[in-house]
């Protein structure tokens, strides 16, 4: 009985009131006939192997941003130059680098500004974007073609050689040699706002436009709701799922994209520790110590990887086109 | 069409001014930030205050709105203008040009750019052909037969390649690939050099002009390559299950017109159009792989001026790109009506 219940869930959700009824499970029907969207996805994503996998993977390291005393005790700006270039040993779990600190705080601490820079830029990219978008959108006329020339304006600089102009500019500036971890982060982070907030806007609008007529929200409109009702109300729950798909992509883009930048000379700069100016500092000793560039790059790829694919998993569950 | 074409030409000016306005004036506001540029490039001495002044007018930065922070400086934004018009994009600390086209034909007028240029297109060639030939190809056969093993590796190599930061591959790739696998085969007696010093050496060497510029190429095209090749698989998908796909099938025609003509020529419209956009991100791409293969191309001209502090040398560069790229995708809209008839008469 359980068995045709499951295969039926997967291909077509839709189904399962009509399937299951009562019976089988006492509370499924009041629930099923609630289920939005959200819990449509929510329940596709709790059996999705792949999403739980990344999620998990992104709460470890965030972990590590948010409390990295929690992984080690050392201090990575605590070098002895005595110990320098030490192989992965029991004192030092990754070695220590050319300074003699050990990488295995280095790469703990580095978390933090890799990740600040994304969640900064994304909420600020998602912010605006969803605001301008939906602006655009919603009232066409004169506010749609303003906004959208300033997005044809940003979307026709390259992303990553704005970003490398505009922070190659900056590069002597003392906002990028703090002692502080965060003036950097926050110069890196508002850089890739300004130029990454227009994909979203694109996005929005386009959501918003094709929902904007839709008979719902005509219905609405005549019972007299107000303009922003109608946007935040009625248009915004309906169309926000795409941005969100892109946000949580855009999380794993902007990790890679400052590790680019920082490779290219143009984001943070040594002593600051992130994991792109770990790979950049040590491209040379690659020869002789190996694990020095490929540590960093262990932990930069699967984050990178997994906010994608959570990102291609809550597509795949937020459209119901696909089921 | 004509009336398309007027609207399209009639739109590229403004967003060209726009965009080398937000040009000037995000780097602007850097300059006004950091203070004058010249001064680094003395690193921590200190210059004579008549060398400082001198350099800093023949560069033209002794503007006092650069002092200025938030000012837009639209008298120097003017003079940039008119300097574009004369294809004028600076010089660097030591007055070499940018750019003078004069440089293709003359090694008396070499220029930054004209030096470079040629390595950076023939790398830009290879990537192309690769990402526009193997992208195609991978997506259309994954498309074809969705849920099966092709289908999958597709999805998951596109992934993959996607989640590895282009200087990630680049470097991996030199140093296991190039540096390990390439001494290996520097080893073998029979093997010849073309092979063994250019294809698979880890730099770019004078000696093999193309040869050594293959596997950069590879580099660059990869990363388009995953987004070509998933683009075609879904814009495919989609397709074959289109409605006149299905008339076209319930009519009884053959399989393969089927295929060859009502899907594939309107599934490959817009990954056309992602075949031109992806010039943007060749210019990025090439940055990063031509420092680590050390091409001395365009890219690389631009992180050496990053490294050495030129502003003005990365601001003449980068204008010079942000105009190609938009003359890109102006060719790239055009071609896209053309393709598509539905474009013309929004």
């Amino acid at each position: 009985m359980s068995d045709p219940v499951t295969t039926a869930t997967s291909d077509n959700p839709a189904v399962i009131p009509v399937q299951a009824g009562p019976g089988v499970n006492p509370q499924g029907p009041t629930q099923e006939r609630a289920a939005s969207l959200w819990s449509d996805a929510r329940r596709e994503l709790i059996r999705n192997p792949i999403f739980l996998a990344s999620v998990s993977f992104i709460l470890i390291v965030s972990s590590m941003a948010i409390l990295p005393s929690m992984w080690t005790s050392k201090n990575p700006r605590d070098c002895d130059i005595k110990f320098a270039k030490l192989s992965p040993s029991a004192e030092h779990w990754f070695g220590t680098n050319v300074l003699g600190c050990d990488y295995y705080s280095h790469a703990i601490y580095g978390a933090r500004p890799s990740l600040s820079i994304a969640l900064i830029a994304t909420t600020g990219v998602t912010l605006i974007g969803v605001v301008l978008g939906m602006l655009a959108g919603f009232f066409g006329g004169w506010v749609d073609t303003l906004i959208s020339r300033i997005i044809d304006m940003i979307y026709s600089l390259p992303f990553l050689l704005g970003a490398l102009v505009i922070l190659g500019v900056l590069r002597q500036s003392d906002l990028l040699h703090s002692d502080q971890w965060w003036p950097p982060v926050l110069v890196v982070a508002i850089v890739l706002i300004i130029l990454g907030w227009v994909g979203v806007a694109r996005i929005m609008r386009g959501s918003v436009l094709s929902a904007k007529n839709l008979d719902y929200v005509l219905a609405a409109k005549s019972l007299g709701a107000s303009n922003s009702r109608l946007m935040f109300r009625h248009i915004l729950p309906n169309a926000i799922a795409p941005v969100v798909v892109v946000a949580t992509i855009s999380l794993g883009g902007y990790i890679g994209a400052e590790a680019t930048l920082t490779f290219l000379g143009a984001g943070l700069q040594p002593p600051a520790v992130s994991w792109g100016t770990m790979i950049a500092g040590n491209i040379d000793y690659f020869n002789e110590y190996k694990y020095l560039v490929l540590i960093p790059c262990g932990l930069l790829v699967p984050t990178v990887l997994s906010f994608i694919l959570a990102g291609d998993a809550l597509r795949d569950a937020l459209d119901p086109k696909l089921r | 069409m004509g009336r398309y074409i007027v609207r399209r030409l009639l739109q590229f000016i403004p967003t060209v001014l726009g965009t080398l306005f937000l040009l000037h004036y995000l780097t602007t506001v850097g300059i006004q930030l950091t203070g004058n540029p010249i001064r680094a490039l003395f690193g921590d001495k200190r210059p004579a205050p008549e060398t400082l002044a001198a350099l800093t007018s023949r560069l033209h930065l002794d503007d006092p709105c650069l002092k200025q922070k938030g000012n837009p400086c639209l008298g120097l934004f003017r003079e940039r203008l008119v300097d574009i018009g004369q294809l004028d994009f600076g010089t660097n600390f030591r007055f070499r040009p940018v750019f003078d086209w004069r440089g293709f034909f003359d090694r008396a007028h070499a220029s930054i750019i004209t030096d470079a240029l040629p390595y950076t297109i023939k790398i830009t060639i290879i990537a192309f052909t690769i990402e526009a030939l193997v992208g195609v190809f991978i997506g259309m056969r994954a498309g074809m037969k969705p849920g099966k093993s092709l289908d999958y590796s597709v999805k998951i190599s596109t992934v993959m390649v996607i989640s590895v930061p282009v200087f990630v591959l680049g470097i991996l790739i030199q140093q296991f690939i190039t540096r390990d696998f390439g001494n290996f085969l520097r080893g073998q007696e029979w093997i010849p050099e073309v092979i063994s010093r250019g294809v698979f050496g880890s730099a770019y060497k004078q000696e093999f002009p193309f040869a050594s510029l293959i596997i950069p190429g590879i580099v660059l095209g990869m990363l388009s390559l995953a987004t070509t090749a998933r683009l075609t698989r879904t814009s495919v998908h989609e397709n074959m299950r289109a409605d006149y796909v299905r008339t076209a099938k319930a009519k009884g025609l053959t399989h393969k017109r089927v295929i060859g003509v009502h899907t594939l020529r309107n599934s490959l419209i817009p990954v056309a159009t992602n075949l031109g956009l992806s010039i943007g991100g060749y210019m990025t791409g090439a940055i990063i792989t031509e420092t680590i293969f050390n091409v001395p191309g365009v890219g690389n001209q631009t992180a050496r001026a990053i490294f050495q502090g030129e502003p003005a040398v990365l601001i003449g560069i980068t204008t010079m790109l942000v105009l190609v790229y938009l003359v890109a995708n102006l060719l790239v809209d055009l071609l896209y009506a053309v393709l598509d008839p539905r474009i013309r008469y929004e």
